[in-house]
C-alpha cells in the first residue's frame, strides 16, 4: 500500500490574518473588575448566572495589566479621575472603554461641581450605553456593539508586527 | 434626668453663655456662645454623660448675621438621650475652637465641616480636606458657591 491520498475535506477555511486577530480579540474581551456606583450592580448581575457574560468570552480580570476593556460603571467624581487614568494607562494595547449608564456618558443627574460631566472628557470612549442604570440586556448589547467594532478594524495584524497603525472606522 | 434638667444644669454652670433653648417634638436644642464651646462640651461629656458625638455639621444662613451656625449632635449612650448644641459663627471670623480634645470623633467631622463650609477649627490636630481633592479651591456647601462649579457656564442661569 502506498501513501494514502486524502483531501483535507471540510477542515480548511481561508481568511485574512486581520480577521483572525479581530475575531480572537472580540471573542475574549476581558474587562477590568472595576465598578463605581449602582451601574456596577447591574454589571455584576450581567456577569452572574442569569445573563452569564462568560458565554461571550467576557471574563472579569482583577488586574488592569490583564484587561482589554474598562467598563466605567457609575458616577465619576473629579477626585476619581486620576485613579481611572492610572488604571487605564496600566492596561495593555489594544484597550477599549465602555461608558455605562447616564452618569458615565454625561454626568447624568449629578450636574454638580464634584462630578465629571461624561468620561469622554478624559478617556477615549468606544461605546456609550444609556440608562439609569442600563439593564443587563443593555450592557450585553453594548458589548456586542463593541465586538462589531473590533471585527471591523483593519491592519490589526500588521499593527502587531509594527507595520502601521490599527485602523478603526466606526 | 430629663432634657430640661440638662438645660437647667447648663444654665446654672455657664449662665450668660447659654443664648437660648428650644424644644421641638421631644428634641432639645441649646444655643451657646462659640467662645465657650469647649468647656460646654467637656461639661456635657464629663458631668452629664453625653459620651457619644453623633455628628458635627454647620448651616449657612446666607444674608443673615451671624451667617453660620455650628451644630453638634450629642447622645448619651447610658440613658439613650439625644441632645443638640448650636453655636453661631460670624462670617468675618469663621472659626471655632476644636472639640476633638473632648471627643476624638470630632477630628474627621470637623475636617468635613472645614472642607465643605470653610469654618476653621482652632487648635485642630490635622485640619486638611477629607472629601474633596487636596488641591480643591473654595468650599462648595456655602450658599454663594455655584452648584455646577466655578469653571462652568451656569445651565439656564442656574447659579445655586
Amino acid at each position: 500500500m502506498g501513501v494514502e491520498e486524502t483531501t483535507l475535506g471540510n477542515n480548511v477555511i481561508t481568511t485574512s490574518l486581520d480577521k483572525v486577530v479581530n475575531w480572537s480579540r472580540s471573542r475574549s474581551l476581558w474587562p477590568l473588575t472595576f465598578g463605581l456606583a449602582c451601574c456596577a450592580i447591574e454589571m455584576m448581575a450581567t456577569g452572574a448566572a442569569r445573563f452569564d457574560l462568560d458565554r461571550f468570552g467576557v471574563l472579569f480580570r482583577a488586574s488592569p495589566r490583564q484587561a482589554d476593556l474598562l467598563v466605567i460603571a457609575g458616577t465619576v467624581t473629579k477626585k476619581m479621575v486620576p485613579v481611572i487614568q492610572t488604571v487605564y494607562e496600566q492596561m495593555p494595547e489594544p484597550r477599549y472603554v465602555i461608558a455605562m449608564g447616564a452618569c458615565a456618558c454625561s454626568g447624568g443627574i449629578f450636574d454638580t461641581y464634584s462630578t465629571v460631566q461624561g468620561v469622554d472628557e478624559f478617556l477615549p470612549v468606544d461605546v456609550y450605553i444609556p440608562g439609569c442604570p442600563p439593564r443587563p440586556e443593555g450592557l450585553l448589547y453594548g458589548l456586542m456593539k463593541l465586538q462589531e467594532k473590533i471585527m471591523n478594524e483593519r491592519n490589526s495584524f500588521g499593527a502587531v508586527l509594527g507595520i502601521g497603525e490599527r485602523i478603526s472606522d466606526i | 434626668m430629663s432634657l430640661q434638667a440638662v438645660v437647667d444644669k447648663l444654665k446654672a454652670k455657664f449662665g450668660d453663655t447659654v443664648l437660648g433653648e428650644r424644644e421641638f417634638r421631644g428634641e432639645m436644642t441649646v444655643t451657646v456662645k462659640k467662645e465657650e464651646i469647649v468647656p460646654v462640651c467637656a461639661f456635657l461629656k464629663d458631668e452629664l454623660g453625653f459620651n457619644f458625638l453623633t455628628d458635627v455639621c454647620s448651616v449657612d444662613y446666607l444674608g443673615q448675621s451671624p451667617r453660620f451656625m455650628m451644630v453638634y449632635q450629642l447622645y448619651n449612650i447610658g440613658t439613650h438621650m439625644p441632645f443638640r448644641i448650636k453655636a453661631p459663627v460670624e462670617e468675618a471670623d469663621a472659626s471655632v475652637d476644636t472639640v476633638s480634645g473632648v471627643w476624638a470623633a470630632a477630628n474627621w467631622l470637623e475636617r468635613e465641616c472645614w472642607d465643605l463650609m470653610g469654618i476653621t477649627f482652632n487648635n485642630h490636630p490635622d485640619l486638611r480636606r477629607i472629601l474633596l481633592p487636596a488641591d480643591w479651591e473654595g468650599h462648595p456647601l456655602r450658599k454663594d458657591y455655584p452648584v455646577q462649579g466655578p469653571d462652568r457656564e451656569p445651565y439656564q442661569g442656574r447659579v445655586r
